[in-house]
């Protein structure tokens, strides 16, 4: 068999790519994706550079213009109850959700692998312990175990990511369990035994990189889940402390203004966070289109 | 119409049917034209190796090619009338009722939450507006004549409720309710074991004369063509390159793929000592790029530059067999077709000199199970192996046959510690490592037996470069780092001919037999003195599988290496094992060299196995011994003979009360049955080649 004639073209241009650029270039033939992409990216392009973007300081009160001042050629998204730009609000505010959202999915990851992974290749006792532990938590409601979290812990940055971990991170495990219920049993696992592979060495190195196309298409949901979670604990007053521009935090206060007609305080943030979490759904979206074809 | 006139009139005929594919990289003309009529009652084998359009074709036919695939040119005729012009509406009227298809695997066909009576009903009261009590009738008409035992109490059953080989059935038996005139078959025993293949090819041939069916019959498979079909269309790569009758096909194949196709092929009887397998050179050319001219000039080896890619090659009819025809330049000019033979080589090395390498001695591996967490008191043991003993000397290839659930994998798994021995002992050179897990062996242990797995698809990790898992082995196995390391690899690419550049890339840009290749390369990594190979070509096409045995059978023999090769596949193990192993419920049936094993005195299950093998070769003939029933279940082991409940020579209840006594010759043969051996002697061989 002349092996050697296999033509160069098997290796396209494409291929010679890193993984994820490639990702990207794949993402092409994708039009959602491409919105989701666009819309994450403008929110990242804001939160990166707040301080040349934001019009005006954050926590500056324009009282010239007075509260809850509607949209102008001065405040293009209006001013809130104490005269503060909505605009620059929004685009400062962005830089919380952006930095908290991923480090809170980033966590809940962390830990949700390593569980997932020790249930899925150990099976048995260990599995039976770690996902019985998982049931437990998984069967709280949500919102209070946020809100008990929040209370007794106090309002922090540092609070939330943990609080999302703890709640997050049972929903990763079961999904990476399955992964690697499933993947344990292909040949290369079992040749990585047969060379003397340690266990660890296994699921790190033979295991997880195969889990990935599933495991990155839910940290982009989850990612937006995280947005929306902050949102709603800055909308219960349990997210960060007042001053900060927090989007939960600016539709709460917007909140008691829309019965009396006055919607701009709560809409704007609102559009603003529906805008990251469908963006990074159709990224999702996107992205789960593409690992089905490859 | 007249009766003469229907049957003279084709039922269905491809007229230069042009198929191509539509993708977001523009059309890709999978099929440039393909011709064949098909009579009444008529039956076609298109056969092929994988991705040569023959699905496509027979697709193309019942216009299921999806959203993608068109009919791009030529004409499909179905009795007459254009397929490709017919409304929507009329074709589903004809499919099901004139024209019928069965797939490869009979649950995609049948309703999980409908028990098959019902489903069987419903063809006749959609169809033919039958009445209930009509069609409750013809269904079960229908499963007795698909041969299934009990048909009353089939028809209340769900489909889970029934074997693989059951549910086929079932679905044949569907596919001919509506008697059509046409029956398409894609792939339809791929999945079935070998006993029970030859039983369902049986009854469709039997069927499909009866009924006066036409059958397109798809296979990979050309023993199974042989069996069932009168004629034979060989497809490569969209190109129907030789159509004719199957005598004339295989007695003289005209087209050079044709022949190289039968060369790579073991064919029961043959053996490595004296016909040898030819594998093609090359590859598939990819459909985008077609070449000019005949598309298999670039692996031909009766290639002429200058006519074979010159123009479109035409179609030529055989003069003298006017019915087979050929698309090659030179179809008329090659020499009458031979099977390579080659002046038999002296068994391997003294048998009797050679070391003993692996000895496995009553080995028993049992799975604990308990049926639920309620009743967890209630637990029985599958027995997997149940005393299973056999040896090997160096440079020894020994066999492991059986049928699914014989228990040769778990064999596999033992051997190599990633299951642990109930009971007994596995030496290898010498010292004892069947109750040793594979973490707990120490790296020489682990170099020294190494293993060649079944799935290229599975067998390398997508996420790593084929560098890598080598590498890793040799760091693991060897103790090699850095620049050792990397050459230690590329010479082992190389060892296994494959370019050294390989190692860089990922697995997905290789080709099944390549990715194989690498497997072996891995394995070889260690520097193994028993190499375990568990079905390591039975997802190989058969050109890539002859050079993959090629290639085990040169690195067998130039490393001393021991082979322990499982399969199903009597014929490869015919061509390539010194010593055989015949596995049946987890025990050893029959254990002897090769030739004893498959000439008599025979196991009546080797006996059996023997019959079922479909033979691409239809001057040899076979006996045919139909089994009865499955393989019962693993976990109540008959308590006499393990094969008594299905064995159709058995001799009374102290088949099903007593284990068989082994008689053993002096050869070493052992075959456990308590038919006296002389009995045994007296039968005929299964297989013989017809008196010209």
């Amino acid at each position: 068999m002349s092996v050697g004639t296999i033509p160069a073209s098997t290796t396209s241009r494409q291929s010679r790519l890193p993984g994820w650029l490639r990702s990207i270039a794949l993402l092409r033939e994708s039009p959602l994706g491409i919105i989701g992409a666009f819309l994450v990216a403008f929110w990242i392009i804001m939160a990166i550079g707040a301080p040349w973007l934001a019009p005006y300081d954050p926590n500056d009160n324009d009282f010239d213009i007075g509260i809850i001042a509607p949209p102008s050629a001065v405040h293009w998204l209006g001013t809130d109850d104490q005269a503060r730009d909505i605009l620059s609000r929004i685009i400062w505010g962005s830089r919380i959700v952006l930095t908290i959202a991923p480090m809170a999915t980033l966590c809940a990851y962390l830990v949700g692998c390593a569980m997932g992974l020790l249930a899925g290749y150990y099976r048995g006792w260990v599995d039976t312990t770690l996902m019985q532990v998982c049931n437990v938590i998984l069967s709280f409601p949500v919102l209070l175990l946020y809100v008990i979290i929040m209370m007794k812990f106090g309002p922090s940055a540092l609070n939330i990511v943990v609080a999302v971990t703890f709640v997050a991170s049972p929903q990763v495990a079961r999904l990476v369990r399955s992964q690697t219920l499933e993947l344990r049993e292909r040949e290369y696992v079992a040749a990585a035994k047969m060379r003397g592979e340690p266990a660890w060495y296994i699921m790190l190195v033979e295991i997880l990189p195969n889990a990935r196309g599933p495991l990155i298409v839910d940290a982009c949901l989850r990612m937006g889940y995280t947005a929306i979670t902050i949102g709603i604990l800055g909308f219960l007053g349990l997210g960060l402390r007042p001053p900060d521009p927090d989007w939960g935090g600016m539709i709460g206060a917007g909140y008691s203004y829309v019965m009396g007609g006055q919607v701009h305080m709560a809409l704007a943030p609102a559009l603003a966070l529906s805008s990251l979490v469908v963006g990074l759904s159709l990224l999702a979206d996107g992205l789960r289109e593409i690992s089905l074809r490859d | 119409m007249t009766d003469k006139d229907k049957s003279a009139a084709p039922v269905l005929e491809l007229d230069n049917a042009r198929i191509s594919y539509f993708t977001r990289a523009g059309e890709i003309n999978v099929v440039p034209g393909v011709s064949f009529k098909l009579a009444q009652g008529e039956a076609i084998g298109l056969v092929g190796e994988s991705g040569c359009g023959k699905s496509t074709v027979a697709f193309s036919i019942v216009r299921y090619l999806g959203g993608a695939g068109r009919l791009t040119g030529g004409r499909i005729l179905f009795e007459g009338r254009d397929m490709a012009k017919m409304p929507e509406a009329e074709l589903r009227q004809l499919r099901g009722r004139r024209l019928a298809m069965v797939y490869q695997d009979p649950m995609s066909s049948l309703n999980p939450v409908i028990p098959v009576g019902r489903q069987l009903m419903e063809v006749p009261i959609v169809h033919q507006g039958a009445s209930e009590a009509d069609a409750r009738k013809r269904a079960l008409q229908m499963l007795a004549e698909v041969k299934l035992p009990d048909a009353e109490s089939v028809f209340t059953r769900y489909p889970h409720q029934l074997s693989g080989g059951q549910q086929q059935r079932v679905v044949i038996a569907m596919a001919l309710m509506a008697e059509p005139s046409l029956l398409i078959m894609d792939e339809p025993t791929t999945g079935l074991d070998v006993t029970v293949e030859a039983a369902v090819l049986d009854l469709v041939r039997d069927l499909r004369r009866k009924h006066n069916t036409a059958l397109v019959f798809i296979s990979h498979n050309l023993g199974t063509v042989v069996r069932v079909c009168d004629r034979i269309g060989v497809m490569y790569a969209g190109d129907l390159v030789e159509e004719g009758p199957i005598g004339s096909v295989f007695r003289n194949p005209r087209h050079p793929y044709t022949r190289g196709l039968l060369e790579c092929l073991p064919v029961l009887g043959t053996d490595k000592r004296t016909s040898p397998l030819v594998p093609i050179p090359g590859q598939v050319p990819p459909a985008l790029h077609r070449p000019q001219g005949c598309i298999f000039a670039s692996r031909c080896k009766h290639v002429d530059p200058a006519r074979c890619t010159a123009g479109r090659i035409d179609t030529i009819a055989i003069p003298g067999e006017s019915t087979h025809r050929v698309q090659c330049v030179r179809a008329l000019e090659l020499p009458f077709w031979q099977r390579p033979q080659v002046a038999a080589v002296a068994a391997a090395a003294d048998e009797a000199e050679a070391e003993l390498v692996l000895d496995i001695d009553h080995l028993r591996k049992f799975y604990e199970t308990s049926t639920s967490i309620f009743s967890g008191s209630e637990s029985y043991d599958i027995k997997a192996l149940n005393d299973v003993s056999m040896s090997a000397k160096r440079g020894m290839t020994l066999a492991v046959v059986g049928e699914s659930g014989c228990g040769k994998s778990t064999l596999a798994k033992v051997l190599t510690g990633l299951e642990k021995a109930t009971d007994g002992k596995v030496a290898l050179d010498g010292s004892d490592i069947g109750g040793i897990r594979v973490e707990d062996r120490t790296s020489a242990v682990k170099g020294k037996l190494q293993m060649v797995f079944q799935n290229p698809e599975s067998t390398l990790n997508p996420s790593h470069s084929v560098g890598f898992a080598i590498e890793r082995s040799l760091r693991r196995l060897k103790s090699l780092t850095g620049a050792s390391m990397r050459e230690q690899a590329r010479r082992l690419m190389e060892i296994v001919k494959l370019p050294a550049d390989f190692v860089d890339r990922k697995p997905r840009q290789l080709s099944g037999g390549q990715k194989q290749r690498v497997a072996i390369a891995r394995a070889l990594a260690g520097d193994p003195d028993v190499m375990v190979a568990d079905e390591p070509v039975s997802a190989l096409d058969v050109s890539v599988q002859a050079a993959i045995i090629n290639l085990l059978l040169e690195l067998q023999s130039t490393r001393a290496a021991t082979m322990l090769f499982i399969s199903h596949d009597l014929s490869v193990v015919r061509y390539l094992a010194d010593r055989v192993a015949v596995m049946y419920l987890g025990k050893i049936v029959e254990f002897g060299s090769v030739d004893d094993v498959f000439s008599p005195p025979y196991h009546p299950y080797t006996e059996a196995l023997l019959s079922a093998v479909p033979i691409a070769d239809p001057d040899r003939q076979q006996k045919r011994i139909l089994l009865e029933g499955a393989m019962p279940s693993p976990r109540d082991v008959p308590k006499g003979c393990p094969f008594a409940t299905r064995c159709p020579r058995k001799l009374g209840d102290i088949c099903d009360t007593t284990p068989p006594p082994e008689h053993r010759t002096n050869s070493g043969h052992r075959i456990a049955c308590h038919i006296p051996m002389e009995q045994l002697r007296s039968v005929e061989p299964i297989i013989s080649t017809a008196a010209e």
